[in-house]
């Protein structure tokens, strides 16, 4: 479903990206994992063509996104959603008018379906009766949970997931994992979660990978990576600081 | 040779930088001129510069045209022509000060909270979520600015204008004992509906430039810093950017329309 050939970018000078290789199949979670600042959400990012490549290609489903004109690119996106490492909630909304706002501006459905369709992602998401507040006075756990409500109120095919645990405590952390899996057993998505949970993501995806030094180092099933030979995947998933992966 | 290499670099930064501002420019433009517009964003950007300033135009407005007639008047004093202190007032508020001085204070006010705004909504990802949904930054974001912008702007300085002119008023005829009938129909002898309407054009201008700068500092926050650093940064270049290119455009289009 998604492919990406021999991707390339430099962002302010550094080589971000060196030749990434790499497919996701129709229906399956891949996990991401990596150093920070290693390029993890720049290649989300290309994926949803939010950044275009330097070299190389990114295809869904066949259709070479790069090229695409904006009318084009619409068109893919409609079946794409992103739940960006901090939200990315419209902070002069209230809940509400953030996960209705695609519906209204976009699909232009009327306001009894609007509002059956808001709440009932609200309630799935757990936040039922918080639909009036606005993000900056909703904890953060929250504000990922509706986040992910405003991704999911698009039926998306595919969802690019951008650290969903990343600062949250680990019950929280845990919940947003559950719904997730939950959600991918009734939606059957396709979905890329990049994140550093390692032991409680590996066990909702069906397949990691590990981009290292801009390449993908290693892929295969959670239990192949957690039970691989290579030096730089056995230091990462043990957190060790002596090893090839410099951190300095 | 290091030199050169910097030079060059900077210089191609520049330029290309030039580029991007003018290829925003247009694109602006042309989502300006087709549908759909974003009718509640527009009004309130509406409210936000133009109705929000209100307060601000009058009171640099008033104060404006009375430090103009107590400077006048002592300058005119001096020629014995205080009969010309009503016209020396209006004009120079109508034509100059009040067109200029009334972009500034939007560019202070309004034109640095929309690129701080943008830019805040750019390094939270909220612009990419935008696109993400399909839908264009631009209409949402950059036109109903510019829109609000053109039109708040020759309504602020009219308000300017007509302040600025009540308060040399004050100043001259109340204070400085200078004939009413004089102050005022000297200055219906010598305004022509051409100064008024070089103001006018002035500051729809002067609002292409507040919508342009502050937008476009906001969209590309990021690119001279991170964070709030980042939006730091793209917020004090929009004010001083506008800023000195309002006082740039004013001269040629002031040679243009003399």
């Amino acid at each position: 479903m998604i492919k990406i050939e021999d991707l390339h970018k430099s962002l302010s000078g550094k080589k971000v990206l060196k030749g990434v290789n790499l497919s996701v199949n129709k229906g399956e979670i891949l996990v991401l994992i990596g150093m920070s600042g290693y390029g993890k959400s720049v290649l989300l990012k290309h994926i949803a063509r939010l950044f275009k490549p330097d070299r190389g290609r990114v295809l869904i489903d066949g259709t070479d996104i790069g090229p695409l004109n904006s009318r084009e690119l619409t068109k893919v996106r409609s079946r794409l959603s992103f739940l960006f490492q901090g939200g990315a909630l419209f902070e002069s909304m209230s809940i509400f008018e953030n996960v209705a706002f695609p519906l209204k501006e976009k699909l232009g459905l009327k306001k009894d379906e609007i509002r059956e369709r808001v709440l009932k992602e609200l309630d799935q998401v757990g936040l039922s009766g918080a639909e009036d507040k606005y993000p900056g006075q909703i904890s953060g756990g929250m504000q990922k949970r509706a986040a992910l409500a405003r991704v999911l109120v698009w039926q998306p095919e595919i969802i690019l997931f951008d650290e969903p645990t990343t600062g949250l405590d680990p019950i929280i952390g845990h919940a947003i994992l559950q719904l997730i899996e939950e959600l991918h057993r009734r939606m059957n998505f396709t979905g890329i979660i990049v994140t550093h949970e390692l032991q409680r993501v590996f066990k909702i995806a069906q397949r990691a990978a590990m981009l290292h030094e801009g390449v993908i180092k290693a892929v295969g099933t959670p239990d192949e990576i957690l039970s691989s030979d290579d030096p730089v995947v056995r230091q990462f998933i043990n957190g060790d600081t002596e090893g090839p992966i410099s951190y300095r | 040779m290091d030199f050169v290499r910097k030079l060059g670099a900077s210089t191609l930064k520049h330029v290309s930088g030039m580029g991007l501002m003018t290829v925003f420019l247009v694109k602006t433009l042309v989502y300006a001129l087709t549908p759909p517009f974003k009718v509640v964003s527009f009004i309130k950007q509406l409210r936000f510069i133009g109705a929000q300033s209100f307060f601000l135009i009058v009171l640099v407005g008033s104060f404006t045209g009375m430090v103009l007639a107590l400077q006048g008047y002592y300058n005119l004093n001096r020629l014995g022509s205080v009969a010309f202190l009503g016209p020396l007032v209006a004009l120079s508020i109508i034509k100059e000060l009040g067109p200029v001085l009334a972009a500034l204070m939007v560019t202070a006010r309004a034109g640095s909270a929309i690129t701080a705004e943008i830019g805040i909504m750019r390094i939270t990802n909220q612009i990419d979520a935008l696109e993400m949904m399909g839908l264009n930054p631009f209409r949402y974001l950059v036109v109903p600015a510019l829109f609000a912008a053109v039109i708040s702007m020759p309504l602020l300085t009219s308000i300017f204008d007509f302040v600025g002119i009540f308060g040399g008023y004050l100043v001259g005829v109340k204070m400085l004992g200078v004939e009413s009938g004089t102050y005022l129909g000297e200055i219906s002898n010598h305004l022509d509906v051409a100064d008024l309407l070089e103001g006018i054009y002035k500051s729809v201008s002067f609002g292409v430039i507040i919508a342009w700068v502050s937008c476009y500092k906001g969209y590309y926050t990021g690119t001279s810093g991170f964070g709030a650093e980042g939006v730091s940064k793209a917020t004090t270049q929009s004010v001083v950017l506008a800023s000195a290119m309002i006082l740039v455009w004013d001269y040629f289009m002031t040679a243009l329309l003399f």
